[in-house]
């Protein structure tokens, strides 16, 4: 199998790989060892140090350097004398067109996020270029092959939308350390140090308004000529003292609930500001602003320490003073970026400040910046595996072997005594608006809702366009791109502060929208639907996107009820079998094969991050809802996303 | 002192690192008073303690560098990696990917093991950088490989012990936790198997192999018992290995019918080598009439029906002359991450092969000891 067959699938092959990460460096040596000749990579990264325990083409001393470049070099030193083309540039950039994705056999992803996955998808749809898609968290991962009208595409199955939290819980009644950190991120770092003009929930909930609201609009100020300890105290005093007093005062949302401790600094922290200021300048007065750090000039050293109370409070001012001190000129443009230290320090410290606050288990820096930062847990092993199974499946894309193509998870605990689990893939789902021009429905406030919120909410996020096109028949209502004359773009740029029902050419229930985007070669129209009232908590966005519906719902919810049976059957899967390899025992979908035929699905984990690690089938969704279930906890879903979930939330 | 001994066997270095090196005096030399222990044998245990104490925190450039892999595994599991001792022998396209993998995951040190010369040929088949201007004159493939590991992680101490495989004592292995054999003939995968099971602590012992598109993975961990986390509460798992001997000893009729074939046709190939004295691998299409002829009898001998080992198989494992690069990086990545489980205590080990063959895809575990577990 190893032989002539495949290399002369492999010789004459072009390939593009998407990504030089932690995938990408293991799926590069493997190509190029397996004998491909012509590889072209993209990636806009560059070398980090919490890379290289992976990346194993990259060393310290590439730091900083362009990930493509620099595998691109390592990977020529064993194998001189091969095509490697790098890019180091966003594959969202417009050079990578349908055109230049139309020279590529096959388009091997090796990404880490669902947004360039989705448009690598629709390039590889419009360019009709097979795709072999991956991910990894972990000891997990998995491997699908999409190759247009023989298989679903990326976009087929409901991808899990990222976590959000309903905003009360984050201002007034969180009950986990996620809960702090989202709020001591989103809300009090971007408040203190982001851009002033942003909305933000800092304060609002704070029900008795007449006392406060008025105040609020300057308390996170710093007044002048306030000495920045000073400052620090007053911002510490009022975040966990005084709106903690005041959130207690309506009686009402404690009763079911275990009521917060208000912590003010003079009860934690010595009346006199910590440490002496000449001593402390000393120490953090060398190198550049980016080293500045609240735990060095505490002499804090271990990230992995859990952090008294106290201590927390020392880090928090600390921090504060150290960012209005040498960090000013940033203060106002702040966003928060897990490699910048003194801001994670700061959120680590006001999340436990406020985790203490709430009777919540505190957590060591090392946790919290996982937890702010996204952090994807990441081995070598995985990715090498991962590599590897994706060059199996390049090679019979290239052989045009379509009975042979799997989608192979890699699992951390067997199932079914496989660690390694190939599934056949399945069909393209009909309904998916991406591969199969279906129609969606928007329900929508046509008379509230401008089109800015319908190309931001909508047209960008849920559909992941870039450079979309919006028609209402003939009329263009908004498009972006670099050729358009100046009263174009006035007139698109007036279009979106306009509410739709006044647009030029009115947009109303009934109304059909065709939504484009040129460069990934996407169109779909969207049914408007008016609807006057929306739900706050639940559909935060105030409208809600449908008519995409997963495939396999209706399925799944039998299943879940009657446990799994491998009667009437959608999906083929090969299990083994007694004497020979071509017997099929047919099953539903992943799920059942994962849970084994009597086991909870419990067994097998694949509860990751959907960022990174998005499991095409039901597995994952299932494990996520279990998990959400018993946490109580609310999870807004997307309009779009599949029914099971809806049902199984609220 | 024998709790002390079990510490050192076991890598539960946790506990040690919190006593200080005093406390360790003191210890010593009660213990010392009571049991007539040699003052060598004591030295080169405090040592070993001492240096246990010594890395107690993991070093700032660790914490960077390992960050995301700690993430998984924890900081316990990644300070018993970076104490453990691992050795390698035969360094052929899977064995290179295991040795990347636990290079970069961090692990004390690796002793590799491999006196073929450096030929063209051989450098094309991995993924090794060869010396600047290709000279490769005289140099071993343990030697090259030596170099360029090192440079992938310059924390992790990498070194090259030349001989014979066959020819290495019990003694020698006492060195290390972990020994992993590659492409090695049945007897001396055999006898470094029991050399490693004779020795007072616990030496793993992994052999791998990997032919056309096809890997085999054989696990012996002796009594191995670790915890594991199930419904909130940590349980205590043991398990007990079978030697390799002991293994393939199983009655074929008494194994599960279910059984990978590879499992099989592995077992009929290495007997084959064996018989002919043949070097692992040395085998061509043209040996397959006796292949056949050596089944039959296997199967015979077995009462296993001869279409659990079909001639396709057996075909495809004998007249590949080469690895196959992606399934290497598979095999070695399951073998990396077994020996990591092993190592840290964290995680199900395997119990005791695992099979892959890229034609069905599927990676499979099979136990293949005699009784119960």
């Amino acid at each position: 199998m190893a032989s002539e067959e495949h290399l002369s699938a492999i010789k004459g092959a072009k390939v593009l790989m998407v990504g030089a990460g932690g995938i990408g460096c293991e799926l590069l040596k493997t190509l190029a060892l397996s004998g491909f000749e012509d590889i072209h990579i993209i990636d806009m990264d560059t070398i980090e140090v919490s890379n290289l325990n992976r990346q194993f083409l990259f060393r310290q001393k590439h730091v900083g350097q362009s990930k493509a470049k620099v595998a691109r070099d390592a990977v020529l030193r064993f194998r001189p004398h091969i095509k490697i083309t790098p890019y180091h540039a966003n594959v969202k950039d417009p050079e990578f067109n349908v055109d230049f994705f139309k020279q590529f056999n096959v388009v091997l992803n090796g990404l880490d996020n669902l947004d360039a996955r989705r448009h690598v998808n629709r390039l590889c749809l419009a360019s009709g270029v097979p795709l072999v898609e991956s991910g990894t968290t972990g000891f997990l991962g998995q491997v699908t092959v999409h190759v247009k009208g023989k298989t679903e595409c990326y976009e087929c199955q409901s991808k899990p939308a990222p976590k959000t939290y309903p905003v009360c819980t984050i201002t007034s009644t969180p009950t986990k350390f996620v809960h702090c950190i989202v709020w001591a991120k989103d809300l009090l770092f971007a408040k203190l140090f982001g851009n002033k003009n942003q909305e933000n929930d800092l304060n609002v909930r704070s029900t008795d308004a007449s006392s406060s609201s008025e105040h609020s609009e300057d308390v996170f100020e710093r007044r002048a000529a306030e000495d920045v300890e000073q400052y620090g105290r007053r911002i510490y005093d009022h975040v966990f003292g005084y709106n903690i007093e005041v959130a207690l005062r309506n009686e009402e949302t404690w009763k079911n609930r275990n009521k917060p401790r208000p912590v003010y600094s003079k009860d934690v922290l010595p009346p006199k500001p910590v440490g002496q200021n000449g001593n402390k300048d000393k120490a953090s007065n060398t190198g550049d602003p980016s080293s500045v750090s609240a735990m060095s000039s505490l002499g804090l050293k271990n990230p992995q320490d859990l952090w008294s109370l106290r201590e927390n409070s020392e880090v928090f001012l600390e921090a504060l003073r150290l960012f209005f001190s040498k960090r000013e000129k940033e203060i106002g443009q702040l966003g928060f970026d897990k490699d910048d230290q003194l801001a994670v320090e700061f959120v680590t410290s006001a999340a436990n400040i406020r985790a203490a606050s709430f009777g919540i288990p505190l957590h060591s820096l090392f946790e919290a910046k996982g937890i702010a930062g996204n952090i994807v847990h990441a081995v070598a092993t995985t990715n090498a595996i991962i590599a590897g199974l994706i060059v199996l499946e390049a090679i019979k894309v290239l052989q045009n072997d379509v009975k042979s193509y799997r989608m192979t998870y890699c699992l951390e605990h067997p199932s079914r005594k496989m660690l390694l689990m190939p599934v056949e893939p399945f069909e393209p789902n009909k309904s998916c608006y991406v591969c199969s021009e279906t129609p969606l429905t928007l329900e929508i406030n046509t008379h509230r809702s401008k089109l800015r919120d319908f190309v931001d909410k909508i047209v960008k996020e849920k559909l992941g366009m870039s450079l979309p096109l919006i028609m209402h028949g003939v009329a263009l209502l908004y498009e972006v791109g670099d050729d358009l004359e100046e009263d174009e773009v006035a007139n698109y740029a007036a279009n979106l502060d306009k509410v739709l029902s006044e647009l030029p050419s009115p947009v109303t229930g009934g109304t059909i929208l065709t939504v484009e985007d040129l460069q990934q070669e996407l169109k779909c129209s969207i049914n408007i639907k008016h609807r006057e009232e929306f739900d706050e908590e639940k559909e935060p966005d105030g409208m809600v996107l449908s008519g995409w519906t997963p495939a396999l719902a209706a399925e799944k919810t039998k299943t879940l009820d009657n446990g799994p049976s491998s009667s009437n059957a959608s999906q083929t899967v090969p299990l083994e079998s007694e004497d020979n390899d071509e017997i099929e025992i047919i099953l539903k979908d992943p799920e059942i094969l994962a849970a084994g035929k009597k086991r909870k699905s419990s067994d097998v984990s694949v509860a990751v991050d959907p960022e990174i690690f998005s499991v095409t089938g039901a597995m994952l969704t299932k494990k996520k809802v279990e998990e959400d279930d018993s946490n109580n906890d609310i999870v807004m879903v997307d309009g779009k996303l599949d029914l099971n979930k809806k049902k199984r939330v609220q | 002192f024998s709790k002390l001994q079990n510490w050192d066997s076991g890598g539960i270095y946790k506990q040690t690192r919190e006593y200080n090196f005093s406390y360790f005096d003191e210890l010593m030399h009660k213990r010392k008073s009571r049991i007539h222990y040699s003052s060598a044998k004591f030295l080169q245990l405090f040592c070993h303690l001492r240096m246990g104490t010594e890395g107690e925190q993991l070093t700032e450039q660790e914490t960077a560098i390992y960050d995301r892999q700690i993430r998984v595994w924890g900081v316990d599991a990644q300070r018993r990696l970076s104490k453990s001792n691992v050795f390698v022998s035969g360094l052929r396209g899977t064995s290179v990917e295991f040795c990347k993998n636990i290079v970069l995951a961090g692990v004390g040190s690796l002793t590799l093991n491999d006196d073929r010369l450096v030929t063209e040929d051989l450098l094309f088949a991995n993924f090794l950088t060869p010396p600047a201007e290709n000279d490769f004159r005289g140099k071993s493939v343990a030697e090259l490989c030596c170099d360029s590991l090192k440079d992938f992680n310059p924390m992790v101490s990498v070194s090259v012990e030349k001989g014979a495989l066959s020819i290495f004592d019990a003694d020698f292995f006492q060195k290390f936790d972990v020994v992993v054999v590659n492409c090695c003939s049945l007897l001396t995968k055999k006898s470094v198997n029991a050399k490693c099971r004779k020795l007072p602590k616990r030496v793993a012992f992994y052999s791998v192999e990997c032919r056309d598109s096809c890997g085999e993975i054989f696990v012996d961990l002796q009594n191995y018992s670790y915890c594991k986390k199930k419904n909130e509460e940590t349980i205590e798992c043991k398990l007990h290995y079978p030697s390799f001997e002991e293994a393939i000893a199983v009655p074929w009729r008494s194994l599960p019918k279910r059984m990978s074939k590879l499992y099989y046709a592995m077992r009929v190939i290495e007997r084959f080598e064996e018989l002919e004295g043949r070097n692992p691998g040395e085998t061509s299409v043209d040996d397959l009439p006796n292949v056949q002829k050596l089944r039959k009898e296997l199967c015979e001998a077995h009462s296993l029906n001869e279409s659990q080992i079909p001639d396709s198989l057996l075909r495809r494992l004998i007249a590949s002359i080469s690895e196959f690069p992606p399934v290497c990086a598979i095999v070695g990545g399951i073998l990396g991450q077994e020996v990591i489980k092993a190592i840290s205590g964290k995680g199900d080990p395997l119990k005791n092969f695992f099979f892959f063959d890229a034609m069905d895809g599927k990676g499979i575990i099979e136990d293949i000891s005699n009784g119960k577990s």
